[in-house]
C-alpha cells in the first residue's frame, strides 16, 4: 500500500514492472467463474434493451475479466486515482461486454446494466466517459480509442506515472488507417506502457466473404503478425477464450520494453453455442426464447 | 406583407438600441504597432505562455514552422510532440495527454484539422468536452498561393456544426495574442483560426480579448456591419469608404464566431436597414450564416453575407484573390452601397 501526501491510502496493489508470478489454478478458476457471470449479464442487458452487439462483446469478455479482475491496477472505491490502469474500448460497440465487466468490478451499480442505451443512462450505446469514471475514454468511432491510448500512455510517462494503458481493437478496426498511425508513433516513441489486444474473431458487419473464393482472402486482417513486426512491436498470438494464456500474456506486457500487441484469436458470440461462429449474431435482436436459452447454457 | 419596408416597419421601430454591455468601444492602432502575421503572433504568444506553464503542450502533425512555432521545438522540446503527418492521430493524442490535465494545442493546417481529422474532432474533443485547443493555420484568402486544398474556406462552417465548440477568428496579431491565452485558459475544446501573412496592427496593444465579446469599431444608423476574422480591417476601411460617401454603417468586430451572443446581434440589428456580415470565408454556414441564423427567427432585418460565394478558390497572389472575390474594401464598400441605394 501507498500513502499519499494527502492522506490517500492505495487500496489497489503497488505498480511494478517485476514479473508477476504465475497465475494459480484457483485464481484462473475464479477468473472463468466471472467471465460466464459477465456473458450472462451481457445477454440480460443486451435482450433487455432490445439493442445492441452481442457477438462482439462475448468474443472480447475473456480478455476483458483477464484486464480489470487480474492484471490491471485500479481502486474501484476511487475511479479516478490518477496512477490507475487505463482501459479503452476502441472496438467501442463492444460497450455491453465494458458495462458488464465494470459492474462485476464494482466500478458501476449492478442496477444500471438494464438501463443501458435508455434515455438518461449513464451506458451510451458506446461508451462515453462523460457519463461515468469509470469510463477513461469515450469511443465509437473505430480507430480512435488506440490513438487516445497512445496519448494517455504518454502523459502517463510525462507525469512520471507508473499507469499502464490497455486498449481493446476489433481485427476489422485495424481496417482504419488511423490504428497505423498511432501503431507507427508508438513504435517511434518507444511507449512500452501501452499494450494493444486484437479481438481477432474473423469477422465484421460484411467483410470479404463474398468477394473472394481464395483460401485466406475473406480474412479480416491479412498477415497481421508480420505487420505488426513491421510496425516495431512485441507480437504475442494467444487464444483469446484460454484464460491462463491471457493472464499469462498480459501480465508479461508489463515488463515491455516496446509497445506489444496481442493478437487474441477468438470466437464471435462465444459461449452461447447457437451464436458461436454465426455472424448474423453481430447485432441481432434476442427472443425471449434465445434469450432463456442462451442463460440456461451459462448457467445462469 | 410584402417588401423591405414592411419589414423594416414591423420588427425595427425607433433609435438603434443601445449596445449591451457585452460589446465594448475598442481602441484601434492607427497605424501604430508593428505588422505581424496571425502565425507569427501565435508563435510568440505561445511560447512565452508554455515558458510559463509547462503543461502546455504542442501537439504537431509536422507543420509547427508554418504556423508560427519556428522556435518552439528547439526552446522547450519537452512541450514539442511531433507526431508526424498524421493529423487524426495528432487529435486522438491530444485527447489522451488532455486527459492527465495537460493543454494540448494541436497544429496543422486549417484545411487538414478540421476536414481530415474531423471525426476524431468531433468524438475525442467536441463529445468529451477536453480541453483541446485546435490551431488551423493557413485559413481564408488571406493565405493565397496554395489552392484549394490547403486554403479552407469552410473551416468555420465544420466547426461551427460541431456542439460544444468555441471558435475564435482573431483580426491581427495583437488581438491573437489575446484568443491563444483565452484559448489556453478557456478550459473546454477551441478552435483557432490562424492565418499566414503580415497584416498591420489593427487594434491598439492594450486590446483585451474576452471572449464572447465583440468590439465596436465605428457607430451609425443606418445600417451595421459584422465582421470577424482578418478581414475585419479591410471592412473597416470599407465602412470608412462609406461613410466618405454619406452612408453611417455602423461596424464591429467578432473575434468569437461561437458562442455567438444572440442578445448582442438582436441589439445591432434593432432599428438599423440592413446587417452585413463579412468574413474571410464561404457565405455558407459560417459567421454570416450565425448571424443570419438568429436574425431570421425574428425577420428582424435582411442580412447581406459578403464572404466568397459557393466555389472552390484557385491559387493565386492574395490581391488577385480579394478582387475575384470582391472583398477589397473597395468592393465591400460597394457592395453595401448598392445594397443601401437599391
Amino acid at each position: 500500500m501507498t500513502t499519499h501526501a494527502s492522506g490517500v491510502v492505495d487500496a489497489a496493489p503497488p505498480h511494478g514492472t517485476e514479473p508477476m508470478p504465475r497465475v494459480t489454478v484457483a485464481e484462473l478458476d475464479r477468473l472463468i467463474a466471472t467471465a460466464r457471470t459477465c456473458r450472462a449479464n451481457v445477454i440480460r442487458l443486451v435482450h433487455h434493451a432490445g439493442a445492441g452487439h452481442v457477438g462482439g462483446p462475448l468474443s472480447a469478455i475473456d480478455v476483458l475479466t483477464a484486464l480489470y479482475f487480474d492484471v490491471m491496477r485500479l481502486d474501484p472505491q476511487r475511479p479516478l486515482w490518477p496512477d490507475r490502469d487505463r482501459f479503452i474500448l476502441s472496438k467501442g460497440h463492444s460497450s455491453p461486454a465494458l458495462y458488464a465487466v465494470l459492474a462485476a468490478r464494482g466500478l458501476l451499480e449492478d442496477a444500471t446494466l438494464l438501463t443501458f442505451d435508455e434515455l438518461g443512462s449513464p451506458l451510451q450505446a458506446h461508451p462515453d466517459m462523460r457519463k461515468s469514471p469509470a469510463i477513461d475514454m469515450s469511443t465509437g468511432s473505430l480507430g480512435q480509442g488506440f490513438s487516445a491510448g497512445l496519448g494517455i500512455a504518454l502523459g502517463a510517462q510525462r507525469r512520471g506515472s507508473p499507469a499502464r494503458v490497455y486498449v481493446l481493437l476489433g481485427d476489422g478496426e485495424c481496417q482504419e488507417g488511423q490504428v497505423w498511425e498511432t501503431a507507427m508513433l508508438a513504435e517511434r516513441l518507444r511507449v512500452a506502457n501501452l499494450t494493444a489486444i486484437i479481438d481477432w474473431n474473423g469477422q465484421q458487419q460484411v467483410g470479404w466473404d463474398a468477394e473472394s473464393d481464395e483460401p485466406g482472402r475473406q480474412e479480416t486482417m491479412l498477415e497481421p503478425v508480420a505487420k505488426w513486426r513491421a510496425f516495431g512491436w512485441q507480437v504475442h498470438t494467444i487464444d483469446g477464450h484460454d484464460m491462463a494464456a491471457l493472464v499469462s500474456a498480459l501480465r508479461a506486457c508489463r515488463t515491455a520494453t516496446a509497445p506489444t500487441v496481442i493478437l487474441a484469436r477468438t470466437m464471435k458470440g462465444k459461449g452461447v453455442s447457437f451464436m458461436e461462429g454465426d455472424n448474423a449474431w453481430h447485432s441481432r435482436v434476442m427472443s425471449d426464447a434465445e434469450c432463456a436459452l442462451a442463460l440456461a447454457e451459462l448457467g445462469a | 406583407m410584402t417588401g423591405q419596408g414592411a419589414l423594416a416597419d414591423a420588427t425595427g421601430v425607433g433609435d438603434p438600441a443601445p449596445l449591451t454591455a457585452v460589446v465594448r468601444p475598442a481602441r484601434l492602432a492607427n497605424g501604430e504597432g508593428r505588422s505581424i502575421s496571425l502565425r507569427d503572433a501565435f508563435g510568440e504568444a505561445l511560447l512565452q505562455l508554455a515558458q510559463a506553464d509547462p503543461d502546455i503542450v504542442v501537439v504537431d502533425a509536422d507543420l509547427s514552422n508554418a504556423v508560427g512555432l519556428t522556435s518552439f521545438p528547439a526552446a522547450l522540446p519537452d512541450q514539442y510532440l511531433q507526431v508526424g503527418i498524421a493529423e487524426q492521430n495528432a487529435v486522438g493524442v491530444a485527447a489522451g495527454l488532455a486527459t492527465w490535465g495537460y493543454r494540448p494545442v494541436v497544429t496543422s493546417f486549417a484545411a487538414f484539422l478540421t476536414s481530415r481529422s474531423l471525426d476524431q474532432v468531433r468524438v475525442v474533443v467536441a463529445q468529451t468536452g477536453l480541453p483541446v485547443v485546435l490551431v488551423g493555420g493557413h485559413a481564408g484568402l488571406l493565405a493565397g498561393r496554395l489552392g484549394k486544398t490547403h486554403v479552407s474556406m469552410e473551416d468555420l462552417a465544420i466547426m461551427r456544426a460541431l456542439p460544444g465548440m468555441t471558435i475564435l477568428a482573431p483580426a491581427d496579431g495583437v488581438e491573437m495574442r489575446g484568443a491563444i491565452a483565452a484559448a489556453l485558459a478557456a478550459n473546454r475544446p477551441v478552435y483557432l483560426r490562424s492565418g499566414r501573412d503580415p497584416v498591420p496592427a489593427f487594434f491598439a496593444a492594450d486590446h483585451e480579448v474576452v471572449l464572447g465579446a465583440a468590439d465596436l469599431l465605428r457607430e451609425g444608423d443606418v445600417a451595421c456591419l459584422l465582421s470577424t476574422g482578418s478581414i475585419t480591417p479591410l471592412a473597416h476601411a470599407a465602412v470608412q469608404l462609406l461613410a466618405e460617401a454619406g452612408h453611417e454603417v455602423a461596424h464591429l468586430h467578432f473575434g468569437t464566431v461561437k458562442p455567438l451572443s444572440g442578445a448582442v446581434v438582436r441589439d445591432v440589428a434593432r432599428g438599423r436597414r440592413l446587417v452585413i456580415t463579412c468574413e474571410d470565408h464561404s457565405r455558407v454556414g459560417g459567421f454570416g450564416s450565425a448571424v443570419a441564423e438568429i436574425l431570421s427567427e425574428e425577420a428582424l432585418v435582411p442580412v447581406l453575407r459578403i464572404g466568397t460565394d459557393d466555389v472552390w478558390v484557385d491559387s493565386a497572389r492574395n490581391d488577385a484573390l480579394l478582387a475575384l472575390h470582391r472583398l477589397t474594401p473597395a468592393d465591400i464598400a460597394e457592395r453595401i452601397a448598392e445594397r443601401l441605394t437599391r
